[in-house]
């Protein structure tokens, strides 16, 4: 009886099956679809920036097909990795986002500890009072800073402005709340037992937090260092303000000033250099993709 | 606050003490566990000999402070310090020696200037906001329909833009609107369109603006979406499909009512940050024609740093509080519901 009935249903269950794996066909071919096209949307820029980047002068103002390269040529590149202003900016950049990435990591990660794992007098208000500084934007504070950075100058006769290291004091303001919110996140999450054994061993606070708290929350750890490095990369605010002299530039700002020479664009250079700009944060993000995606999504869904 | 089941969890881990121990003793042992905090008590009990500076410097509450003394100096110094000091010189006049009270307030109430860029700071930042929302919440949508294993490799290619500093793309953009050598007005030349004026003509300006912004803008939506639309259970869409709701329906009683705690942070995030955009405007159109596409970024350096006067600048750029102040704390109290039901 059980096999007669299992045999009725097979058939009207099959052409269900059916019917919906057809549905579910069209709706990947659709998806592919659309998917398709916002990655041209996406990638344009960028493939437009390398298409421009092949081309000669000669070539660009021939104004042939600009989608495509059809003497491609490497002069760009030469040019601007051969000129001591480029790798200049570029080092300014290097030196300013490693500085800051370190800075931000010494004081965003034991903050972090302390927020999560060591409840005192105003912690819960400190917490918030750090994602409320998050939610600051730079273009907030940059006309207040750039006048007291003028005043602390004339007061202790010591130059910041126009000098490149003047930065390292001013990203850390963008990059350590953020970062001390996520790290709150992942040290939150680790099991208290954890800590609790080590303390009952005998650590220290500052031995719980080397040798339990950031072995274990290290991908945290990779992924606000990964969000602190492009944050200080690609910041252009900041730098644009206080510094003006060619040498103190960092490549954002060097790029649009330098490149752009009165009103002669020389687009191959420029997009070159916006290419080789580019690059750091995209290898980058090409080799660590799941650190930099698990940063920008703990903001929102951690804590 | 987000702290909230972290402290908890605290409390409740704390040594259970035997009931047998009288009232008193066990009063005894909560008090010396909050003096001394746990773990400690073990150590601190067992030399007392020890400095009272040795036992304030092993004293929880101490080693916590000097944990967070370099963060709040940073905060304090940095943060609070210049968004006071900004409300101190937008009191002044521009040379800053006279205090002028409210008077470049007045000053900027009789521009039109002014309003017009209160004006296109808000249709900019809940446009792009708009749009950066629906497409990010559509694309994640198709990302979310393949198979796993393809995923991957489409979330890496639509994240792109969210990966490149801004500066740098947008000179690419810069380049792609070029008036006389525009890749797209070649390519809508085909079809008979064209020459438009991308960044010359006013609504054609803004349009751009607001484009580079949403390209920019939605893959950060899309992440967020994506990583919330993998969260919502197999099985109500399950149970839907059985009670044979389409599409339309699983996304509005389904999709929608499971994320929305993420779409109010992202949404209200993405406000913020677009409102107080800098870079884009500044490098496609530095405001321009005829300041029909400045933010109030970019008219505050145009007004603090370009023409020299910083009260001013610092009255136009103060303008933004009311708004991110609202958008702030609808943010927080989302993220606290967040924290309060996990």
């Amino acid at each position: 009886m059980s096999t007669l009935a299992i045999d009725k249903a097979g058939p009207s269950r099959k052409v269900k099956l059916g019917s919906m794996s057809r549905d579910r066909t069209w709706a990947l071919r659709w998806s592919y679809f659309f998917l398709v096209l916002f990655a041209i949307f996406s990638l344009t820029p960028p493939l437009y920036m390398l298409i421009t980047s092949l081309k000669s002068s000669a070539e660009i103002s021939a104004a042939t097909n600009p989608w495509w390269v059809f003497h491609p040529t490497l002069s760009n590149y030469v040019e601007l990795l051969t000129s001591h202003q480029f790798l200049r900016f570029f080092w300014n950049s290097a030196l300013v986002s490693i500085v800051v990435v370190t800075i931000t990591m010494l004081i965003s990660v034991p903050a972090a500890f302390a927020l999560a794992r060591m409840k005192f007098w105003g912690s819960a208000t400190l917490a918030t009072g750090v994602f409320l500084t998050y939610l600051i934007p730079d273009s907030l504070l940059f006309i207040p800073l750039f006048k007291m950075l003028a005043m602390v100058q004339d007061l202790t006769g010591i130059t910041l402005l126009n000098r490149w290291y003047v930065l390292v004091f001013v990203y850390p303001t963008l990059t350590v709340p953020f970062c001390t919110w996520i790290m709150i996140g992942y040290f939150a999450s680790i099991p208290k037992e954890l800590d609790e054994a080590a303390i009952i061993d005998g650590a220290s606070w500052l031995q719980t937090l080397t040798r339990i708290f950031i072995p274990v929350a290290f991908p945290g750890l990779i992924a606000a260092t990964i969000f602190a490095f492009t944050v200080s990369w690609a910041q252009f605010l900041y730098p644009l303000v206080f510094t003006t002299s060619v040498d103190q530039l960092v490549l954002p700002v060097g790029i649009t000033t330098t490149l752009i020479k009165g009103d002669v664009f020389n687009w191959g250079q420029i997009m070159t250099g916006a290419l080789l700009g580019a690059a750091p944060p995209l290898i980058i993000y090409a080799f660590l993709m799941d650190y930099y995606v698990a940063g920008l999504t703990a903001g929102a869904t951690k804590g | 606050m987000v702290l909230r089941p972290t402290v908890r969890m605290h409390l409740r881990s704390r040594p259970i003490w035997p009931t047998a121990h009288s009232t008193s003793h066990m009063k005894a042992h909560v008090m010396a566990d909050i003096v001394v905090e746990q773990g400690r008590a073990v150590r601190t009990a067992s030399k007392r000999k020890r400095t009272s500076l040795r036992n304030a410097m092993g004293r929880k509450s101490t080693v916590a402070f000097f944990l967070t003394l370099p963060l709040i100096l940073l905060i304090a110094l940095l943060v609070l310090y210049p968004a006071v000091y900004s409300v101190h010189l937008a009191t002044l006049n521009k040379s800053m020696q006279r205090f002028v009270g409210f008077g470049n307030f007045t000053f900027l109430f009789n521009r039109d200037t002014f309003w017009m860029v209160v004006k296109q700071s808000c249709i900019f930042a809940v446009t792009a906001v708009f749009f950066k929302a629906l497409m990010g919440f559509i694309v994640a949508h198709f990302v979310h329909n393949i198979p796993a294993k393809g995923q991957r490799k489409w979330r890496g290619m639509l994240l792109v833009p969210w990966v490149i500093p801004p500066a740098m793309s947008t000179l690419a953009w810069l380049w792609l609107f070029d008036p006389s050598y525009s890749a797209f007005n070649y390519t809508l030349s085909f079809f008979g369109i064209g020459p438009i004026n991308w960044l010359g003509d006013t609504s054609w300006a803004r349009f751009s603006v607001i484009l580079v912004n949403v390209w920019y803008g939605a893959p950060f939506f899309m992440i967020m979406y994506l990583a919330a639309l993998k969260s919502v259970p197999d099985q109500l869409y399950e149970a839907a499909a059985i009670d044979g709701a389409n599409w339309w329906q699983k996304i509005w009683f389904i999709t929608l009512p499971m994320m929305r705690n993420i779409i109010a942070i992202t949404t209200l995030f993405s406000l913020i940050v677009t409102f107080a955009n800098f870079d884009i405007v500044r490098i496609l159109t530095s405001g321009g024609p005829l300041d029909r596409t400045h933010l109030f970024a970019t008219w505050a350096f145009k007004v603090g740093i370009e023409g020299s006067d910083i009260p001013l600048g610092a009255s136009v750029s103060l303008f933004m509080v009311p708004i991110l102040a609202i958008a702030a704390i609808f943010i927080l109290r989302d993220v606290n519901k967040r924290g309060n039901e996990a």
